[in-house]
């Protein structure tokens, strides 16, 4: 495993221009991303991709928080994002949003809330 | 393709794993983080999100370095609930009035810990009005530092102006089995809610 590189230039901010191809937000299917959202990759990285594609690739072999992919990658939330929207719409990874809170506008699931419970229960 | 060792769509196992999320809210310096790192399977770590998001254009994405620390930073651990479910912890970051600009942060959250220093009651008015305003269902928990008195629970659902639904426990934040059974006092509450909203009419 290798360590996030570092920006050259101290805010980052360059790399993350360069990285994003200025973009500064996700479209479409990965607007709805949340920290909590869980990726999972669809595909092996590919030879050839761009390095931080490449990462999300390979660390997503097991399914990883979109939080977890920032600290893990030393990204912002929002430009990571925009990444995992290009990988998204290339069908390289899968993404999972965190089970709604509300359904149909009651609480969460009562099996759900059971099955979180007992989990907790055996810590 | 090779396709060996990666998850494939409909695949079982660790393809079916899905997540929760749990807000850990509270006045700055009540605990939040602590409670996070104790509680939390993995060494806690930190995401980030730059504050201009919601009003940057393409064009003026450079134009932020001069505001470039300006960012709200969440601490969050997990903890693995079984094979298929793990559950994010989140730690909202101190200065409440920043947590509008993340857009979402308490969307689709299960429920929220709302962390309080009994001998600072009012460093976490903001954070109690915020999750009533946002509709996200929370739990006082009373961080107990060492110098603190015991307090009635009920002057302090007084003096929060808690409704009377709404659990207080009390707890330790540094400890592992504290903490845990505030996310179990949590998650009974969440049921219990669940359950009056299922009741026929």
């Amino acid at each position: 495993m290798s360590a996030p590189r570092r920006p050259s230039d101290p805010s980052g901010l360059e790399r993350y221009y360069v990285l994003t191809g200025g973009r500064s937000g996700p479209g479409g299917s990965a607007s709805s991303l949340d920290v909590a959202t869980l990726v999972v990759s669809r595909t092996a990285p590919v030879p050839g991709m761009q390095h931080e594609y490449e990462e999300i690739v390979r660390r997503c072999r097991d399914p990883l928080s979109v939080a977890e992919l920032t600290a893990h990658l030393g990204l912002p939330f929002n430009i990571l994002a925009v990444l995992l929207a290009d990988l998204l719409d290339a069908g390289r990874i899968e993404a999972r949003d965190p089970i709604p809170a509300h359904h149909a506008g009651r609480g969460p699931d009562l099996a759900l809330l059971q099955e979180v419970l007992s989990g907790l229960e055996r810590l | 393709m090779d396709l060996k060792g990666f998850d494939h769509p409909g695949d079982p196992g660790a393809g079916g794993t899905r997540s929760v999320k749990v807000m850990i809210a509270g006045g700055f310096g009540t605990g939040k983080t602590t409670m996070v790192r104790s509680v939390s399977d993995i060494k806690p770590l930190t995401t980030e999100e730059t504050l201009t998001q919601a009003t940057v254009g393409v064009d003026n994405l450079i134009g932020v370095a001069d505001k470039a620390e300006t960012t709200v930073s969440l601490d969050f651990g997990k903890i693995s609930i079984n094979e298929g479910l793990m559950l994010y912890l989140f730690g909202t970051p101190g200065q409440e009035r920043f947590w509008f600009l993340w857009n979402g942060l308490f969307k689709g959250a299960l429920g929220a810990i709302v962390l309080v220093d009994t001998r600072r009651l009012a460093s976490s008015f903001r954070a109690i009005e915020e999750m009533e305003r946002q509709n996200v269902p929370f739990v006082i928990a009373l961080n107990a530092f060492p110098d603190c008195k015991e307090h009635p629970v009920e002057e302090i659902r007084d003096a929060l102006d808690i409704s009377p639904h709404t659990p207080i426990v009390a707890c330790d934040a540094r400890d592992r089995a504290s903490s845990r059974d505030v996310l179990i006092a949590l998650i009974r509450h969440l049921k219990e809610r669940s359950a009056v909203a299922l009741e026929p009419r």
